[in-house]
């Protein structure tokens, strides 16, 4: 997928502007915002499970290349077969070969960001592979052609008549209103596909170093019907996913669905070893493991390590101002918000993206809901360096930084600039106290006033103060 | 294939630097890790009393939708299944997985009741199954996978009983994977923790249940016989 994320400020106007987009961005709030909030507050260990969760991945991190041939040797001795792929083009090659070997001319497919990121849903289309996406929400993106606008809820940005429209005009039948008709007409639309796929794709949330395992986490159970239907089942994954013990999965486990939606518990947590053994019942015959790098291993050892430890909980968009204001289509690529403003760049390249890094506050929220304690503000910062190293920064705020480091590193001029320019916005604004449009500072006073200065500066108060006996504490 | 594999392994040993004596110490590490978890990661809320544990399963279970039963032996499954079905105005017929557990709780008694055994197809409206384990903490029920406990049954059918042994309820996920290795030497195809019906926000963020598992989710908690004064 083509990064769009250089228009991230046309789009976010776009989304400020549209209505319904904001209504359906303002139930994140008092859902899965609030809903975080009350799920921590109701377990005394989740700030001690939030330590623990950040040491897990980072003692993974530090010994990934043990941790990955110890899940290579599991995953072989429990049936199943690993792939790496370098990049996306390499994951999208192997994912289609396994699908000719299986002679694949369906396949579902379960929510899986990597999958998205790799960009394996055109591809297997282009090759006239059927794919059609079992998550609710990823249906109903499909449907609409659109990538996902969140990581836990990709159709988060649509209201319940904009899927009463979709489904009438592609399932043919009456406009249903009623949410619960809607999503028993999904079901069964779906269930049809599952029994006519010939394989299953799923992602994976952790992948199991000590025994091979395959966890995965779902709410409508489609990531079970999607591997145990089919004959194959392919699981597409990344490196970072890997965690030491099934022990250390609960941990990450217990944090997952109170950061994401506030649940105790997402309804179905699957872990899956190998394909089905010989006098089961139910169970794919194959299972192939797809391990993508894609740049993951570029940023070990470097500022962006820390990104590693992110489990996809999707806190940190739920919680941050911009997200909840511009929605998930103004990021213009697979990963949205604060984790996608650090992660993009990264796969997308700086050049396509450098627009995201800015795209923030730095307000703070997400780091401090951030269930493996990412330091996403720090991470942002890092890619807006690399921007100005790169000379990708718009040249107004280049040489306006430039102006500023000049008059900024020579405190004589500096104190004459800015006494000047108080004195002079003083004398202006001593009518009202505040200004409502000013030269140079028209983004301030579109939405706000200016408040004036006094007409002194800091330095000639303080100099003032000196002078004086300092008032007694 | 492998030349990707020389290669990601190959730019991670160089990212992580490691010289041969820091190789072995990371090994050490890497062996010590299970070992050196730090207390208090099973959280407190679960570690009770047998009876005060299935009292918190069954209300953080009640809290997620899932419907639960509570009876006195084995011979007392067949009737809470049958009362189920009639309460739900479903068809007295089930798929049930082939578990001489289930094969020994007498069916006789509801004459009613047609009882497939295996897995589910498309057209089972219930299924019935057995769990390991139940999970205080959150109202979670642990399966299995084995040639006896197929695991479509609790996925495919819009409706799924799981059977519950009192005694197979723990506090923590932990403690639930413990009693499975009890019996049993690695792990099942598939252990699934099960935490309510189906359920999805997919559409204006509203919860609707029954996405694509069952929409509705009994667990039947089954007090063993010979305890005597279980509360009823």
């Amino acid at each position: 997928m083509q990064p769009t994320s250089l228009a991230f400020e046309a789009k976010a106007h776009a989304a400020l502007d549209n209505p319904a987009l904001q209504s359906a961005l303002g139930s994140i709030k008092t859902g899965w915002q609030a809903g975080r909030s009350r799920a921590a507050e109701a377990l005394p260990e989740f700030e001690a499970l939030r330590d623990r969760g950040r040491d897990i991945k980072n003692h993974t991190l530090q010994h990934l290349d043990l941790y990955l041939e110890m899940f290579e040797t599991k995953l072989a001795a429990a049936g199943g077969q690993l792939h790496f792929a370098r990049d996306a083009a390499e994951a999208r090659a192997t994912v289609l070969d396994l699908c000719r070997t299986a002679e694949a001319r369906a396949v579902t497919k379960s929510k899986s960001m990597v999958a998205e990121e790799i960009g394996i849903n055109e591809h297997l289309e282009a090759n006239g592979i059927e794919r059609i996406e079992t998550d609710l929400g990823e249906y109903i993106i499909q449907l609409r052609k659109e990538p996902p606008s969140h990581l836990v809820g990709p159709a988060v940005h649509l209201t319940k008549d904009q899927v009463s429209d979709l489904f009438a005009e592609h399932h043919g039948g009456p406009r249903i209103e009623d949410p619960a008709a809607l999503v028993a007409e999904a079901r069964r639309v779906l269930r049809e596909k599952y029994f006519q796929a010939d394989i299953g794709i799923t992602g994976a949330n952790f992948l199991v170093a000590e025994t091979g395992t395959i966890v995965t986490v779902t709410n409508e159970g489609n990531a079970e019907l999607t591997q145990g239907l089919p004959r194959t089942h392919i699981v597409i994954t990344s490196l970072e996913k890997l965690v030491p013990t099934i022990d250390d999965a609960f941990t990450l486990l217990r944090l997952l669905a109170r950061s994401a939606t506030g649940q105790e518990f997402s309804a179905y947590t699957t872990l899956v070893t190998g394909p089905k053994r010989p006098a089961d019942l139910d169970g794919p015959d194959r299972l192939h493991v797809v391990l993508v790098d894609n740049g993951r291993t570029k940023m070990l050892g470097t500022a962006l390590q820390e990104m590693l430890r992110c489990i996809r909980c999707g806190a940190c968009m739920n919680h941050c101002p911009v997200y909840l204001a511009a929605g998930g289509h103004a990021y213009g690529w697979v990963y949205v918000g604060p984790m996608g403003s650090v992660l993009t760049p990264q796969f997308a390249g700086i050049e396509e993206t450098h627009t995201l890094p800015n795209a923030s506050t730095f307000c703070g929220r997400c780091e401090a809901v951030c269930p493996v304690r990412i330091p996403l503000p720090k991470l942002m910062r890092h890619w807006r360096e690399v921007q100005f190293e790169k000379g990708l920064t718009p040249p107004t705020a280049r040489y306006g930084l430039r102006a500023w480091g000049f008059v900024a590193t020579r405190p004589a001029l500096y104190r004459a600039v800015t006494r000047a320019a108080a004195a002079v916005l003083g004398l202006l604004g001593r009518g009202t106290g505040r200004f409502r449009h000013l030269p140079l500072a028209g983004g301030w006073t579109q939405s706000r006033d200016l408040p004036a200065p006094s007409g002194t500066t800091f330095m000639a108060a303080w100099a003032k103060q000196a002078g004086r006996p300092s008032e007694p504490k | 294939m492998s030349d990707a594999r020389e290669a990601v392994m190959a730019r991670i040993r160089e990212a992580l630097g490691r010289t041969p004596e820091e190789d072995a110490r990371a090994r050490e590490r890497v062996a010590a890790w299970p070992r050196e978890a730090p207390p208090g990661r099973i959280p407190a809320r679960g570690q009770l009393e047998p009876e005060a544990r299935i009292e918190l399963f069954t209300s953080m279970a009640t809290r997620v939708q899932t419907d639960v039963e509570r009876v006195t032996g084995a011979g007392a499954i067949p009737a809470a299944v049958g009362r189920y079905l009639r309460r739900h105005n479903l068809p007295q017929k089930l798929v049930m997985a082939p578990d001489p557990v289930l094969d020994e709780a007498g069916w006789a008694s509801q004459p009613l009741l047609r009882i497939g055994r295996g897995t589910a197809s498309d057209d089972d409206a219930v299924g019935l199954t057995l769990a390991v384990a139940g999970i205080a903490e959150t109202g979670t029920v642990l399966l299995a996978s084995s040639p006896d406990r197929p695991t479509l049954l609790a996925y495919l059918p819009e409706t799924c009983i799981i059977v519950l042994p009192t005694d197979r309820i723990v506090g923590a996920y932990e403690q639930a994977l413990a009693l499975y290795r009890e019996d049993a030497s690695g792990l099942p195809r598939s252990l699934n923790f099960i935490t309510g019906p189906s359920r999805t926000g997919d559409i204006a963020q509203k919860l609707e249940l029954g996405a694509h598992g069952p929409k509705r989710l009994l667990v039947v908690l089954v007090d063993p016989e010979s305890t005597a004064g279980q509360p009823a």
